[in-house]
């Protein structure tokens, strides 16, 4: 039975009318971008600094022997992102749950997150950054390292921490009582009803401020260039200082922006096979 | 002319044909009620006609427009029309009043003076006035249905979509709703209302439609379809609650 239904004309002409609606708002997306793209272009490369302009950003050649050394230091950047990440979820989200215990034994527990979000959303990271990188190092303690990109890793890691706490805070708390109420009612602990119930909505929800974190902690990976530390724009500074042709930082630019779409589109498309639509859908 | 003419709709979910060639009829001032089993799609075709689902196939005409015309403007069209959801779904960020007037000032352009004192004559048609400023977590489940009902009503829709409003309330208060449904029906408003409860179909309906296998198996006065059914469907399903759940069935 289910299988017998053919669209009747007047439901195709529908179909007809709505895929032929999509076309065309997908041509006129297009064409808007082609001319406005164009204009831009052409506005830029007519005009009459131009080719200095491109001399000193856009040299191919200086672009292509600069990339070795600029991708070597990007690969840092990525390493170092990518541990930082694991470490910041996992305090993260151990400063968000500590900030929403109930009860007065964790009064403590509570005033630690507060002071620690409040005191390392409030510092300057490239504060931070000195004084680990710079002055603990000088201390010149025993059995302390004195690595530079430890040290660096350590001070986004402690700020960073304390911008995702914050947002994943807001997220448990975005989740209605009502679904905790209805975890408790089944038997869950408290800790259950927080694992199974509320974190999983409330990461969903708050999916895309992690993601600008994510996105900005990669950025400022380049922070602990200023520990000496050769990353990708510090090898870029490097490659522009012996003829003052400014490629290499464009190069960098374009490298960094290169990995950070990806990373936005998985997340999207992660976020939607969870069946996740947030306020979307057809209406 | 008919106000509301559902013809030969189609809804499927993957592969859960939920309505299948359904047509149904609803009359200026008439007072329909859709009965069935749960998961027969009663919500579903309420849903549709709210253009909330989008239909696969089929007609449906409000006022002899096709509203299933995807070139029609569906917020329009939702304006005239009122829905009461099953589980309530108010803002819960909005007070009750505010709940309520925020189509009126949003969509209908009302000054906000007279949507407000509009809001407050609609809470006393619902007993409701002196929780205005309540939010809608601080109301008991049959508050808040009352507050959804007037936040539909409000808006003066030509036709009311009414989806289980009693199911969550006591027997004292579905008398409360029922009395509210028969207030509106002799102001001659059109009501299309699902249910579970017999005795409220047999009180509020002019016409009873029995919904299984995705289509209106029988149509009839409530006297006809629950007192004498012609279509064996419809006695297994309604000897089925009557045995299954004594109290539903009872004449008020
Ligand atoms: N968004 C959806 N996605 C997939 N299936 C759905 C969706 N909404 C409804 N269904 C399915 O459609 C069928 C009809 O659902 P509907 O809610 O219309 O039933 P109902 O008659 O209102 O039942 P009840 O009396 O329990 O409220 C069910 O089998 C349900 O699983
Ligand atoms: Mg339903």
């Amino acid at each position: 039975m289910a299988d017998v239904w053919t669209p009747s004309p007047r439901q195709r002409e529908r179909d007809a009318y709505r895929r032929d609606r999509t076309r065309r708002s997908g041509l006129a997306a297009a064409a808007s971008t082609l001319v406005l793209g164009g204009a831009v272009v052409l506005a830029l490369t007519t005009s009459p600094g131009w080719p200095r302009v491109q001399h000193t950003f856009f040299s191919p050649e200086k672009a292509w022997s600069s990339l070795p050394a600029v991708a070597q230091g990007l690969w840092l950047n990525v390493r170092i992102m990518l541990v930082c990440a694991v470490l910041i979820a996992v305090l993260g989200m151990l400063l968000a749950v500590m900030r929403t215990l109930r009860g007065p034994i964790f009064f403590p527990l509570r005033l630690f997150s507060a002071a620690y979000t409040d005191l390392f959303r409030g510092l300057p990271l490239l504060l931070v950054l000195l004084l680990l990188g710079i002055g603990v190092p000088a201390l010149r303690l025993q059995g302390v390292p004195k690595d530079a990109v430890f040290w660096g890793g350590t001070a986004l890691v402690l700020s960073y921490s304390a911008y995702v706490a914050e947002v994943l805070r807001a997220g448990i708390e975005s989740v209605h009582p009502s679904q905790r109420a209805a975890a408790r009612s089944l038997g869950l602990s408290h800790a259950q009803s927080l694992r199974f119930v509320v974190l999983p909505q409330a990461v969903r929800r708050v999916l895309p401020p992690l993601m600008n974190d994510l996105v900005s902690l990669q950025k400022d990976s380049g922070l602990i260039a200023v520990l000496g530390v050769i990353d990708a724009i510090r090898a870029a500074q490097i490659e522009t200082a012996t003829d003052f042709n400014y490629t290499p930082y464009v190069v960098a630019g374009i490298l960094f922006v290169c990995l950070t779409i990806p990373m936005v589109r998985v997340t999207d498309w992660f976020a939607r096979k969870q069946g996740f639509h947030g306020a979307g859908g057809i209406v | 002319m008919s106000l509301l003419s559902v013809q030969g709709v189609r809804k499927a979910f993957g592969a859960n044909v939920v309505l299948d060639d359904l047509s149904l009829e609803v009359e200026p001032g008439e007072c329909v009620v859709l009965i069935g089993a749960s998961g027969s799609g009663k919500s579903t075709l309420l849903r549709c006609v709210n253009l909330l689902e989008v239909v696969d196939d089929g007609v449906i005409e409000l006022e002899g427009q096709d509203i299933t015309d995807p070139r029609v403007d569906a917020d329009a069209t939702r304006a005239r029309m009122g829905i009461v959801f099953q589980a309530y779904n108010l803002f819960p960020h909005l007070s009750v009043l505010d709940n309520i007037t925020l189509a009126p000032v949003r969509v209908h352009r009302l000054p906000r003076v007279e949507a407000k004192s509009r809001a407050m004559a609609m809470l006393e048609r619902v007993g409701l006035q002196d929780r205005a400023a309540a939010r809608p977590d601080e109301l008991s489940g049959g508050q808040q249905q009352r507050v959804a009902i007037a936040r539909a009503l409000v808006n003066e829709p030509t036709l009311m979509l009414l989806d289980e409003v009693t199911s969550a309330l006591d027997p004292e208060l579905v008398g409360e709703v029922l009395d509210l449904l028969t207030a509106l029906r002799s102001d001659g408003m059109t009501m299309i209302v699902s249910t579970h409860e017999m005795g409220f179909a047999r009180q509020v309906a002019d016409a009873v439609c029995f919904l299984d296998g995705g289509r209106i198996v029988e149509r009839g006065t409530a006297a006809e379809v629950l007192g004498n059914p012609r279509q064996q469907r419809t006695r297994t399903f309604l000897s089925r609650i009557t045995t299954g759940l004594p109290g539903t069935v009872q004449d008020r």
